[in-house]
Order: C-alpha cells, then structure tokens, then sequence
C-alpha cells in the first residue's frame, strides 16, 4: 500500500529519546563544538543557560526515531497482510524552527504527520511525500518543527 | 545582490583563497577579535572545508541516527539509487555545520540561530567524497526587538571534489554588535 492510503494526517508518534549530558557532548564535539554544547559549567554563561544539544542532534535524533518506528511498523504492516510502503531517500526539508533548547537530562518525544502526496511527473513511479516532523520536550514545549519530504517508490 | 563589502583588499584575497580564517577587525578596548554583525556584509564569501568523508564515518553517524541499510552497508549503497555507501544526509548537514563553525561561527559573537530556511540534499555524499563549499551573506539587518543584535541570512553550498553540488541550505544567525549603531543625524 502506499503511504497516502495508511497515513494521511495522522499524527504518528515515533518515539522518545532521553538527551544525556556525555551524548550531547559527544555530538558537538564532532560537529558543533560551541561552549554551550560542551560544558555544563561554560553554559551557565551564555545566553542558553545551560549544557544543550545542538539542534542538528536534535534533529538526528528525529531520524533515528523514525527509522527505530518503520522497522517495527513494516512488521506490523506484513503481519496484517499489507505490503509495506518502499521508503527513498529525501530530497531535503524546509521551515525548520528550533523552539528552545533541549537541555541535559531532557526527554524529547517526535512525531511524523503526512500532509501530502503526489507522484511526480518526471518520474514514474515515484511519489514525493510531504511530512510535518516535530519534537517535544517532557513538559509538552515544543523543541522541534520542519517540514520534510520522502521518496516513496509506487 | 553582490556588493562591495568595502573589506582591504589583502583580506578579502586571504578570504577568497581560503587561507586563513581572518577574524574580524581588531577593536579598541578588545584583545580578542570575533566576527560581529558588522561583519556580515551581503555578497561577503567565507570558504567551508575541505572535509574529507570516510567510510568509518559515515557508518558511526548512520548506526547512531540512521541506521538504514545504503548508510552502514556498501553493497546495499551501491544496490540502492544512492549508488554507493552513502552519507546521511542529516550527516551531510552536520559536516556542513562543522565546516561553518570551524570558518567562521567559532570565531563570532553568534546568538545561535532560529532555524533553518531550507536544506536541499542535492547528491548523496558518497564514502571517499571531499567536500568544500562557502557561506555567502544573503541579508544583514538590526533586530528591533534586541539591542545590539543583528539577524543575517546566510546560503551554504557544499560541493563533492568534482565540483557537483551536494547541498544547499540557507537559514538565519544572529549575531551581536560590535558596537552600538549609529543614530542618523
């Protein structure tokens, strides 16, 4: 089935992940290594207020959350008789807001919700999908939103 | 949209050869030089990179945020319309935010960035892949709402070692004065 015919604006819960101090370090010192992102104790001086993962990280983590989802709900879907959509890659997203920082210890939960989809008339067979993805932290705040998109081959 | 930046021209040679990484002037009072707003000229080029892409990387950063098969496998890569052992592309955009930081952002009176505007995946960053690129300043106001602080809209584009765009994205940082502007008489 397509993605058109199981999901269209439903918002999926796809996951939380738990952001600890020694991984947001971690991330930024491979990426972003900005004091805000590296040391509790230099945090406390900028304008965040304290250790925070870079928004990449919180992006990445969007990612690895939906990946974790659609391999158990492929599963589900073969379980039920359903061929599962067959997921490209992505050509990119846009409007992404970072809300407010994700902070050390913070549990952010993410969503996917399809908005839209069409097939694209260059070429066939393949169907280009709209998906509004966002994250929110344990005290209902949003931290995260974009607007992303993913191939889908018919 | 190119305008002079009214940059000594030694610097902007520096800048464009992609040499050194040339802080801002040296202020009165400031023993440390950091790019400020005033910095951020429209037309104004800072070169990104070289960022050289390994297969060991490309693995570490897919088994951590995107464990799908053409990102950890080379055979499954080269089987899928990626064409070989591919970046993430949330790994593309992340070497691109290295390459910003260790430019420019670094070395800046940044106040961190709203979010982004855009990001196209252009071509898969493939294992072996050599990237570069540049940041070029699109737009530079004062924020009303903060003294002292400018926003500056910024388009990154990140190429493979063919020359072959891989990404372009284009998204807002604020960053802090120098000094206070001036008042018009």
């Amino acid at each position: 089935m397509k993605m058109s015919e199981l999901y269209h604006d439903t918002k999926l819960e796809i996951g939380t992940h738990r952001f600890e101090a020694a991984e947001i370090i971690r991330f930024a010192e491979r990426f972003d290594p900005q004091p805000f992102h590296m040391d509790a104790e230099a945090a406390k001086n900028t304008l965040f207020g304290g250790l925070c993962a870079s928004g990449w990280h919180t992006c990445a983590m969007w990612m690895r959350s939906f990946v974790d989802y659609w391999t158990v709900e492929t599963e589900r879907l073969k379980a039920e008789g359903i061929v599962p959509p067959q997921l490209g890659p992505s050509p990119g997203f846009r409007d992404l807001a970072w809300f407010r920082p994700v902070f050390a210890g913070d549990s952010v939960t993410y969503t996917v919700t399809l908005t839209a989809s069409r097939e694209l008339a260059s070429r066939p067979g393949r169907i280009l999908n709209t998906i509004v993805c966002e994250g929110t932290n344990q005290n209902g705040l949003p931290v995260v939103r974009f607007e992303s998109t993913v191939l889908e081959f018919a | 949209m190119r305008q002079n930046n009214g940059l000594p021209v030694l610097r902007t040679l520096k800048n464009l050869a992609g040499l050194a990484i040339v802080p801002g002037e040296r202020r009165p009072g400031e023993n440390v030089t950091k790019y400020s707003f005033e910095d951020f000229t429209p037309g104004r080029v800072f070169p990104l990179g070289p960022k050289h892409v390994t297969v060991e990387e490309i693995i570490e950063f897919a088994s951590e945020f995107d464990p799908q098969p053409m990102h950890l496998d080379e055979a499954a890569g080269r089987d899928s319309i990626l064409g070989g052992l591919a970046a993430s592309g949330w790994h593309t955009s992340s070497m691109v935010m290295r390459m910003m930081i260790d430019s420019y952002l670094l070395n800046s009176l940044s106040e961190g960035s709203p979010g982004i505007d855009l990001m196209e995946w252009k071509r898969p960053v493939l294992a072996g892949d050599t990237l570069s690129g540049r940041t070029t300043v699109l737009e530079a106001r004062a924020l009303r709402s903060r003294p002292r602080v400018g926003i500056v809209k910024l388009r990154h584009e990140a190429e493979n070692q063919r020359g072959e765009i891989v990404s372009v994205s284009e998204n807002s940082i604020m960053f802090r004065m120098a000094k206070a502007p001036e008042t018009s008489a």
